[in-house]
């Protein structure tokens, strides 16, 4: 299985390196964010009360490189339903080659996708926009993304081929991430001095408010919501590889 | 190589008025020997496709069973993929990967050693007439050496046993007698049995040893080309005498063994007999018996779509029904 998995992981490397806009082009809407939104963040966090600690950076990058996490991996499922049509999923699903690991390999480029991206985003803040955190911080946040790219992923690649559709699946995509995203405090974390109960009651049912609270605490390298978040990480990571690796051993797929 | 009984596959789809069930394949028994080249023939929607994918694993049958390459379908699907080849319709060579790269991977997901994978890509590239191509994106190849690749991907671990799933369409003329002469040596010289589909009669007629006939989802005739053709309503046979003695020259025709549809335009006398080339020295001789003439006469074999008209009552060509094959497939899982 891990060979099959380090079989795949190379072929979509290859292929990736071999057309790199992908790196510019998911990576224009976090720089954006940095140039156009972060100078914006800086005045309110220091005029409002009711933000966790933290400055304007600390709070905007992990929140950036959660956004990445959840867009960027969720349009994972996209290539697989290119492969479908191509008939290049069926020839490799003809072969004695494992299932699980034809999933994880690919799970596993887009995981390192991921990654470069992130550190991108956490190498530019830091050098144009005064970015401070610690270092450890800045490893396991990169850590918690890996698992959240890979749950994402995971999850991406089974619904993808449970709705067959390249019409019907980013739209699919939109609905569920638009709400996941906004609950989950990204732009402006929900607290309870922030938010009306109601919202903060509902963010509170979003896995994702956990991950998020997580990712922030490690950039500060504190602890308040980091277990909780690893907890919820790790629960959802299990749930959606398992749900991939379920949905990509059954016949049709 | 291949043993099948009852093999079957339904489909289930919902939609808005319920639940509706499609039996694709409806119980079908196959029999291959070692080292045949069976052409299995049947319209767009027979059920073709959905045979080939239950016997190359990709698809679980509903009820039946069946061996393949020595391998039980059902529990020991690994040992089928392992001894098989698959080529698919749409091939599924990616556009922006490079052929020898495709190769080399498509042999290590069987299993084989990088080194291997490419001494065995390098042998298949000058068989299939690929060379000079392996840094080649394959996006960049023809319709037919893209075809050549996708086959070559099929028999990068040397199985005994190919499927090919409709693998002239959408050639030109000159690919498509190239690529059947690639299938003949798969056959003739790598010794490997072949099962392969196709709507072309001229395609099956051309290739196969023998001719398996689907439609409908079961099987409705199978043997070699001329056991088909002599099953049908037989040769036609057409001869020309005096029209004065037309009329003793159709009693004499009569005669011959299974003669049938006999009937006398002028001079001119037509039937039908099993065998035309037996009959024919037979019905000289008892012209000659009776001194009467023959002044010109024909046998024709009946085409494959003659054989297709009298097992399914229409004819291969108005049983087209594009797509229905592929919808249903999706619909399963939709």
């Amino acid at each position: 299985m891990l060979r099959d998995a380090a079989l795949m992981f190379n072929r979509d490397a290859r292929l990736g390196l071999r057309s790199p806009a992908w790196i510019g082009v998911s990576l224009m809407q976090p720089l954006l964010y940095l140039l156009f939104f972060g100078p914006l963040m800086e005045r309110i966090v220091a005029s409002t009360p009711g933000f966790p600690p933290g400055n304007a950076w600390q709070i905007l990058v992990p929140a950036l490189v959660v956004q990445l996490g959840l867009f960027a991996s969720s349009f994972a499922g996209f290539g697989i339903l290119a492969d479908i049509r191509t008939g290049t999923l069926e020839r490799f699903r003809v072969t004695p080659a494992s299932r699980a690991g034809l999933l994880l390999g690919k799970v596993g480029y887009n995981v390192a996708q991921l990654l470069v991206q992130a550190t991108l985003i956490i190498v530019v803040a830091v050098l144009f926009f005064g970015l401070r955190a610690p270092f450890g911080g800045i490893v396991l946040t990169l850590v918690l993304a890996a698992f959240l790219g890979a749950t994402l992923a995971s999850a991406s690649y089974a619904l993808a081929l449970v709705i067959r559709n390249e019409q019907a699946f980013p739209a699919m995509l939109q609905t569920v991430l638009m709400p996941l995203f906004l609950l989950s405090g990204v732009m402006i974390p929900i607290t309870t001095g922030l938010a009306p109960n109601w919202l903060y009651i509902i963010s509170r049912i979003n896995p994702f408010s956990y991950v998020m609270e997580a990712e922030r605490a490690a950039f500060r390298a504190a602890t308040d919501g980091l277990f909780t978040g690893i907890i919820v990480l790790a629960v959802l990571t299990v749930l959606a590889v398992w749900w991939g690796t379920r949905t990509f051993q059954k016949e049709n797929a | 190589m291949i043993t099948t009984r009852g093999l079957a596959r339904t489909f289930t789809s919902r939609s808005r008025s319920g639940r509706t069930t499609v039996e694709a394949v409806r119980g079908v028994d196959i029999d291959v020997a070692e080292g045949e080249l069976i052409g299995f023939l049947g319209p767009n929607g027979a059920g073709k496709t959905t045979t080939l994918r239950m016997l190359t694993t990709l698809l679980t049958p509903t009820a039946g069973e069946a061996t393949v390459a020595g391998c039980d379908l059902r529990t020991d699907p690994l040992g089928v993929r392992k001894r098989i080849g698959y080529v698919s319709q749409s091939g599924g060579a990616t556009a922006e990967a490079k052929v020898g790269e495709e190769l080399v991977l498509q042999g290590q997901f069987y299993r084989m050693p990088a080194a291997r994978a490419r001494a065995r890509a390098a042998e298949l590239v000058e068989q299939l007439d690929l060379r000079g191509l392996d840094d080649r994106r394959c996006r960049t190849l023809s319709g037919g050496q893209r075809r050549r690749l996708d086959i070559a991907m099929g028999l990068i671990h040397e199985p005994k046993l190919v499927f090919l799933d409709e693998p002239s369409t959408g050639l030109d003329p000159q690919s498509r007698a190239n690529l059947w002469d690639h299938i003949r040596k798969l056959r003739n010289e790598q010794g490997a049995t072949v099962f392969l589909t196709t709507h072309y009669l001229d395609e099956a007629d051309a290739l196969s040893d023998r001719i398996i006939v689907i439609d409908n989802g079961a099987i409705v005739a199978e043997g070699t080309q001329d056991e088909l053709k002599s099953r049908v309503a037989g040769d036609a046979v057409r001869f020309t005498v005096d029209t004065e003695h037309a009329a003793r020259a159709a009693t004499i025709a009569e005669r011959l063994n299974g003669a049938r549809e006999l009937s006398t335009a002028d001079g001119e006398v037509f039937l039908r007999v099993p065998r035309g080339d037996t009959a024919m020295p037979e019905l000289l001789r008892a012209l000659d018996a009776e001194h009467i003439t023959m002044t010109a006469m024909s046998v024709q074999r009946p085409t494959l779509d003659d054989v297709f008209l009298t097992f399914t009552g229409r004819s291969l060509r108005e049983a087209e029904a594009p797509d229905t094959e592929t919808t249903k497939e999706h619909a399963d899982v939709a």
